[in-house]
C-alpha cells in the first residue's frame, strides 16, 4: 500500500489531537505506528480505517483519497478490516456466528457459502475447536485471534489493528503476535498500532513515531527504534526498551 | 436441603405464624358471605389481568420511545424525554391518576375510565421503563458499536444484530420487575372507579363487613399473577446469560 497523509487535523471538543500530521510511506506492506499514549496513534488509525472523519487534511491509499461522507466511508469500511484492543466480538453470538455475520449480512453470502469460507482459516489458525463457543468462554488471546479472523475472512485490502495485544498477558500476547506474523508472511497489508517494539522490529516495513499529533520520525524499524536522531523519539525508546 | 423444600418450609412456618396470630384475636370468620360474591371477585380479577396486559404492552412502547428521546442528540427532544421521566417518577401514581382523570381527561373529553386508566398506568410505568432501557443501552461498550461499524453494518443492522440483542439481555431482569410492579400498581386504578380486582374486594367488604375474608383472597390473587411472572423471568435470565 502507498499511504499519503497531508495536513491531517483532528479535534475532540477543544482538544487538538492531530496537528497537521504528514506522512508519505512509499510502497510498503506493513506500517507500524508507535509513540506515547495520547500522542494520536489510535486517533490516526481510526481515521485511516474510515471510522472517524478528520477536521481537515486528506488521506490517500494507493492514490485513492478517503471520502468524508458516511455512505462512502461505510463502503470503504467494507473493503478493510479493523481490530480493536478489546470487546471486538459480539458476546451474544458464538465465535462462528461472529465470523459468519459480516459475510452473510454485509457481503451477501449464503450461510453455507460463509461456513465453507471460514472452515480453512479456522483450521489453519487452530481455532476450529473453539468456533462453537461464546466469547465469554474464550481466553483473551482466542478472542483477539477470532476478531482478527473475522476481519480477514471478508478478504480486505488491508487490516487496521489498534493495540491488539495491550489487554493481554504475555502468553496470549505471544499467540496473537504469532498470528499477525503469519499474516505478514502471507502478504497481508496492515497498519498496526503497538507497544511491542520487538515485534515491530520483526514485522514492520516502515515504523512511524506519532507524538504531539504529528509524525516525528519515520523509516525502517531498526533506524527508528535503535538509531533515531530526533531527541524526543530517542528518549522515548531509551525509557521503554530494556 | 433442596431449595423447593426450604421454600415450602419457610412458607408453611409463615402461614402458621399468621394463623396463630388470628386464633388469638378470636376473629369470627365469615367465608360464606364472601363466597356469595365470588363472581364479582373473579370478574375484578379478569379486569385486572386485562388492564395489566394492555398497560404492559403500551408502557413498553412508551418506554422505548422515551429512551430514544433521552438518548437523542437533539436538545429539545432530550428535554421532552427528561421532563416526562422526572415528572412521572417524582410524583405518586395516585396523584397522577387523580389529576390525569379528573382534570386532564375531562378537559380533553375522554370519559372512558378504562381507556384513561390504561393510558395513565402506561405513562407511569413507561417512565420507569425508559430509564431501564436507557441503562441497558448505555451498558453496551462503545467498542461494540465501533466493531459493528468497522464491519460495515448499516446503523439499522447494527441496532438489530448487535445492540438490541445485548440490550435485551441487560434489561430483562429489570423489565420483569417492572411488570410485577405494574400488576400491583393497577390496584390504584380503583380510585378512579375502574372495576378491577381491588375495587371488587373493597365492595365485597362493604357488603359483607368481612374485611379479612375479602382482602386475603385479594392478596392471593395478585400472588397468582406475580409469582409465575417472577419464575418466568428467572428462567429467561438463565437462558440469555452469555455463558453457555
Amino acid at each position: 500500500m502507498n499511504l499519503e497523509i497531508s495536513g491531517l487535523v483532528q479535534r475532540f471538543g477543544t482538544t487538538t489531537v492531530l496537528d497537521g500530521l504528514e506522512l508519505r510511506t512509499g510502497a510498503v506492506r506493513s506500517l507500524v505506528l508507535v509513540g506515547p499514549s495520547g500522542g494520536g496513534k489510535s486517533t490516526l488509525l481510526r481515521i485511516l480505517a474510515g471510522l472517524d472523519v478528520p477536521v481537515a487534511g486528506s488521506v490517500a491509499f494507493d492514490g485513492v483519497t478517503l471520502a468524508r461522507d458516511e455512505p462512502s466511508l461505510r463502503a470503504y469500511r467494507r473493503t478493510v478490516g479493523t481490530v480493536f484492543q478489546a470487546y471486538n466480538l459480539f458476546p451474544h453470538l458464538t465465535a462462528m456466528d461472529n465470523l459468519l455475520l459480516p459475510l452473510v449480512h454485509v457481503h451477501g453470502l449464503s450461510e453455507s457459502e460463509a461456513r465453507a469460507r471460514v472452515r480453512e482459516p479456522l483450521e489453519r489458525f487452530h481455532l476450529a475447536e473453539h468456533a462453537h463457543k461464546r466469547p465469554a468462554e474464550l481466553s483473551g488471546g482466542q478472542k483477539q485471534r477470532i476478531a482478527i479472523l473475522r476481519a480477514l475472512i471478508v478478504q480486505p485490502k488491508r487490516l487496521f489493528l489498534d493495540e491488539p495485544t495491550s489487554a493481554l498477558d504475555p502468553e496470549m500476547t505471544a499467540e496473537v503476535l504469532e498470528m499477525i506474523g503469519e499474516l505478514k508472511d502471507l502478504g497481508t497489508q496492515f497498519v498496526l498500532v503497538t507497544h511491542e517494539m520487538g515485534f515491530a522490529r520483526r514485522v514492520a516495513d516502515l515504523v512511524a513515531f506519532v507524538g504531539d499529533g504529528r509524525v516525528l520520525a519515520h523509516g525502517p524499524p531498526g533506524e527508528i527504534i535503535d538509531r533515531c536522531e530526533v531527541p524526543r523519539v530517542r528518549s522515548f525508546f531509551a525509557r521503554i526498551l530494556p | 436441603m433442596p431449595r423447593w423444600l426450604a421454600h415450602t418450609i419457610v412458607v408453611v412456618l409463615f402461614a402458621a405464624l399468621i394463623a396463630l396470630a388470628f386464633s388469638r384475636v378470636n376473629y369470627a370468620w365469615n367465608w360464606a358471605g364472601v363466597w356469595e360474591y365470588r363472581q364479582k371477585l373473579l370478574q375484578g380479577f379478569g379486569v385486572t389481568v386485562a388492564l395489566s396486559l394492555t398497560s404492559l404492552i403500551v408502557s413498553t412502547l412508551i418506554g422505548m420511545l422515551a429512551a430514544l428521546l433521552l438518548g437523542s442528540k437533539n436538545v429539545f427532544l432530550e428535554a421532552v424525554g427528561r421532563v416526562y421521566v422526572e415528572l412521572i417518577r417524582g410524583t405518586p401514581l395516585l396523584v397522577q391518576l387523580l389529576i390525569g382523570f379528573y382534570v386532564v381527561a375531562s378537559a380533553v373529553g375522554l370519559e372512558n375510565r378504562y381507556v384513561v386508566g390504561v393510558l395513565l398506568l402506561s405513562l407511569f410505568s413507561g417512565a420507569y421503563m425508559a430509564e431501564i432501557f436507557r441503562g441497558g443501552l448505555a451498558a453496551i461498550p462503545q467498542t461494540q458499536r465501533d466493531s459493528a461499524r468497522a464491519i460495515g453494518l448499516t446503523p439499522w443492522q447494527s441496532f438489530r444484530l448487535v445492540i438490541l440483542p445485548q440490550a435485551i439481555r441487560h434489561v430483562l431482569p429489570a423489565v420483569a420487575g417492572q411488570f410485577v410492579s405494574l400488576i400491583k400498581d393497577s390496584s390504584l386504578l380503583s380510585v378512579i372507579a375502574v372495576s378491577e380486582f381491588t375495587l371488587a374486594a373493597q365492595e365485597v367488604n362493604s357488603f359483607t363487613y368481612s374485611t379479612l375474608e375479602s382482602y386475603l383472597p385479594l392478596a392471593a390473587g395478585y400472588l397468582l399473577l406475580t409469582l409465575p411472572l417472577s419464575a418466568v423471568s428467572r428462567i429467561l435470565e438463565r437462558r440469555y446469560r452469555y455463558e453457555a
